[in-house]
């Protein structure tokens, strides 16, 4: 029953995002008001069936109700009930739902905190979030429904995969499809903006918090993922330039982009075509990344719940939704009214350089992540293109946007002098210049310039905020006074900034990571980093729906116990798979891995990392999140818009 | 600042940036690109010694050997694409999916005696997994049609013939 009223709410979902996307749009063409009044009662409703609709597929898994395909699939009576709820988005058909449900929730969202809009604007984007979420709610009930019934149902379900079945995973796929499905609203809002033929400072106020948002939750979800994998998947590592994590990053870059790019058409009212190009093509990677990697066009060693079959479909979406809002851009786009002049040295001159940098480290890596595919499709030879590749394009064009992060906010609006901006700066540039020296020394070349860059980002940064108080040129008391006086958004940049110094420290540090395998009996030991590794005992440990051999090793640096790992091998009887669970003991400033292999002649295997500075890489993500959020509080994102506008925040 | 002369820097920033980014790419391929081969194409044209590339493949059955080396597990394994097989030796822990008959790729170069020295060995996460160029070669021999249901076990890829492709497809 409950599985049949989850495909009543879907199906209906499907029809009133059908009607959201006509409607408004036919009213908005016709400055029918009722007709356009329509949006926001059918954003909501489609919301509210979605709600229903996941909620019943909730439902199902928690009961464990056998006789839907999807929980048969992806659920068992004895897994815990956390991811029996997080199961339901494990798979194709669960995952496109949330999708589609985040996709709700956005429209939710500027239906109910869009009334300040005018209405025709409103009308608008609800009407092409409604065509997008219409697409793939089509896709959802034609082609990969979740509620699918199977007769007669089984005992017990097939489980989960072991992998999945971590709080990490869990909450990764949410987070990261909030990411990815917010820019949909900029995207609404830029294909508005040219069906309107009109972009203004009041527009950027409306985009810049959703791109926003959608970039902390990316963010957020990036790092969460890189986290996952690095603990999880017990490589040691935490980025493997794998198309599923390309397909992730894409977005990023032209989302931070774009998020500095509408700052420009806020203030000044320039690059407003530039914008709405970054806003389409942002969303585009998003919807590419997304399906790319489900559709299993692009080969993964880390894609889960992809499905080939159904490639073909979503390749149509994606094409009609690409190259039909690029077809509208070059038709309407030379009709957009040009801004504000700048000078080439100005704050709109290194925002201009921040997005041809950023574009170029993202056309980088589409290229590298798609060539494979093109040379097998030409010429039928398969290549891959691993890290050497992203590491020699894409460290080098980073520099240049590194060096620029800390000088673009010292620079005036309009026309700018660089010498008093570097002069401002000199002790930052002294601080990185010291460390690349101590690095040149000690260190390889490419750590030292990471950690010069991270000293100068993290300083710039805070130089940045010491020249808005006037630190050390008014009294004290006077500077606190102008502390309190800085806008929140100019926190938010610093902080973000500062996050980005912190990952990139991260980063440098990871490249002093060392390991060593051991064969080890228990009460032998074995030395690696300064520390003696020793391994206690051996144990089998009886888990939920697993069963794990559980190792005890004993961490201690002259003769003082540091620290216990329990690193495991879980055994899941159910999908007959092994999984490693490592263990992990932090310091903040770095990390000591322990992985349990196999055993063999009584012994077991084990690695053993030391990871310098590891934390520090998501620790930075966070931090930049938080710069995000905490811009996101700006009031002045809301002066524009009326007083009810409260600044949308996506779920 | 007239409009045209802030068109013209912003052009050339960004022929610069597309410039210098088409630049590293070149570069970077023509030294980082990593080839996928299988048994055999290794046969077939055998790489230059101390290449990188990936060899793909499934695990031959009952090939896996452990031991240990001078207090290091080494491991031994045969990687096969049904028509000829290589000799694969690795030292480190095997991922969680790495198992007989199941679809793997490792990453090394080819040692003079022709064993394959990995430095890393991917086992993909999903369980049914085959690497798409041991499909594509099943295909080509006439083993398995994708259409027609699941690939055959791969415990029988080594002596598979069409007659037994046939049978264990009718049996299953």
């Amino acid at each position: 029953m409950v599985p049949e009223l989850g495909n009543f709410a879907l199906a209906l979902a499907c029809t009133i995002a059908f009607a959201q996307a006509a409607l408004p749009l036919w009213g908005a063409h016709r400055r029918d008001a009722r007709l356009m009044a329509a949006a926001p009662a059918l954003a909501v409703g489609q919301l509210v069936a979605l709600c229903v609709a996941a909620g019943a597929l909730v439902w199902s898994a928690v009961v464990s109700d056998f006789t839907v395909l999807n929980v048969v699939q992806n659920s068992a009576s004895d897994k815990p009930l956390l991811y029996k709820i997080t199961g339901t988005w494990g798979d194709h058909e669960g995952s496109l739902l949330l999708w589609a449900l985040i996709l709700g929730l956005c429209g939710g969202a500027v239906a109910v905190f869009g009334r300040p809009l005018p209405s025709a604007l409103r009308a608008r984007v609800l009407g092409v979030l409604g065509a997008v979420s219409a697409g793939f709610l089509f896709f959802a009930v034609t082609a990969s429904n979740p509620f699918l019934r199977i007769w007669p149902p089984p005992a017990q379900g097939l489980g989960m995969d072991p992998l999945l079945q971590d709080p990490g995973l869990a909450f990764h796929p949410p987070i990261l499809y909030a990411g990815y499905v917010g820019f949909a609203v900029p995207f609404a809002f830029a294909v508005a903006a040219l069906l309107e033929g009109r972009v203004d400072a009041a527009w950027a106020r409306w985009v810049r918090p959703w791109a926003l948002a959608s970039w902390c939750f990316l963010t957020c979800g990036i790092a969460l993922g890189s986290w996952w994998a690095y603990y999880e998947l017990g490589w040691g590592g935490f980025w493997f330039w794998d198309p599923v994590e390309n397909a992730s990053l894409m977005p990023w870059l032209t989302g931070t982009a774009l998020l500095h790019c509408a700052l420009v058409v806020e203030k000044r009212e320039a690059l407003k075509v530039w914008t709405v190009l970054l806003a389409i093509a942002t969303f585009s990677l998003s919807l590419a990344g997304t399906f790319l990697v489900r559709s299993g066009i692009l080969n993964s060693v880390h894609a889960f719940a992809t499905d080939p079959t159904r490639g073909v479909f979503i390749l149509v979406l994606l094409g009609v939704t690409i190259c039909g809002s690029l077809l509208l851009f070059a038709v309407r786009a030379p009709g957009l009214v040009c801004g504000g002049l700048f000078a080439p040295l100005s704050r709109e001159g290194a925002l201009v350089l921040n997005n041809v940098l950023l574009c170029s480290i993202c056309a980088v890596v589409v290229t590298g992540t798609l060539y494979p595919l093109i040379v097998n499709l030409l010429f039928g030879v398969q290549l891959s293109v691993g890290a050497p590749f992203f590491d020699m394009t894409v460290i080098p064009l980073s520099i240049p946007l590194f060096a620029a992060m800390s000088v673009g906010p010292m620079l005036a609006w309009k026309r700018a002098e660089l010498v008093p901006a570097l002069l401002r700066l000199w002790w930052a540039a002294l601080g990185a210049a010291l460390v690349a020296l101590v690095g040149a020394l000690h260190w390889r070349a490419l750590p030292a310039v990471a950690f010069a860059g991270s000293a100068w980002l993290i300083l710039g940064a805070i130089a940045n905020i010491a020249e808005r108080i006037r630190l050390f040129r008014l009294p004290l008391s006077g500077c606190l006074a102008r502390l309190g006086g800085v806008p929140r958004g100019a926190w938010g940049a610093t902080v973000a900034h500062a996050g980005l110094g912190i990952t990139i420290a991260g980063i440098a540090g990871m490249s002093f990571a060392t390991y060593s395998i051991a064969l080890l009996h228990p009460g032998k030991s074995v030395q690696e980093a300064g520390y003696t590794w020793t391994l206690l005992s051996l144990a089998n440990l009886p888990g939920p729906d697993f069963n794990a051999r559980q190792a005890t090793l004993q961490i201690s640096r002259n003769g003082n116990v540091i620290a216990t790992l329990n690193p495991e091998r879980r055994f899941f009887p159910i999908q007959d798979i092994t999984t490693m669970d490592t263990a992990i003991h932090t310091d903040g400033l770095a990390d000591l891995y322990a992985v349990l292999g196999d055993e063999r002649d009584g012994g077991a295997v084990i690695r053993v990392h030391h990871n310098p500075l590891a934390p520090w890489i998501w620790l930075g993500a966070l931090v930049m999140a938080i710069g995000g959020a905490l811009s996101l509080s700006d009031r002045r994102l809301r002066i524009g818009a009326p007083a009810r506008g409260k600044v949308p925040v996506p779920a | 600042m007239t409009r045209k002369r802030r068109r013209l820097w912003i052009v050339l920033a960004c022929g610069l940036g597309v410039g210098s980014a088409a630049a590293l790419v070149l570069s970077a391929f023509s030294s980082s690109l990593v080839f996928f081969l299988t048994p055999t194409d290794l046969a077939a044209r055998p790489p230059a010694p101390n290449q990188i590339f990936r060899l793909g493949g499934l695990v031959q059955q009952g090939s896996l050997q452990k031991a240990v080396l001078d207090g290091s597990p080494d491991t031994r394994f045969r990687v096969t694409d049904g028509k000829a097989s290589v000799e694969v030796t690795y030292v480190g822990i095997l991922p969680d999916l790495f198992r007989e008959g199941q679809g793997v790729v490792a990453i090394g170069r080819l040692a003079p005696g022709g064993t394959f020295h990995a430095s890393e060995v991917l086992a993909k996460h999903d369980a049914a997994y085959m690497p798409k160029n041991v499909a594509e070669a099943l295909e080509r021999r006439g083993l398995w049609n994708p259409a027609s249901g699941s690939p055959p076990p791969a415990s029988t890829w080594n002596d598979l013939t069409r007659s037994t492709a046939a049978k264990t497809r009718q049996g299953s």
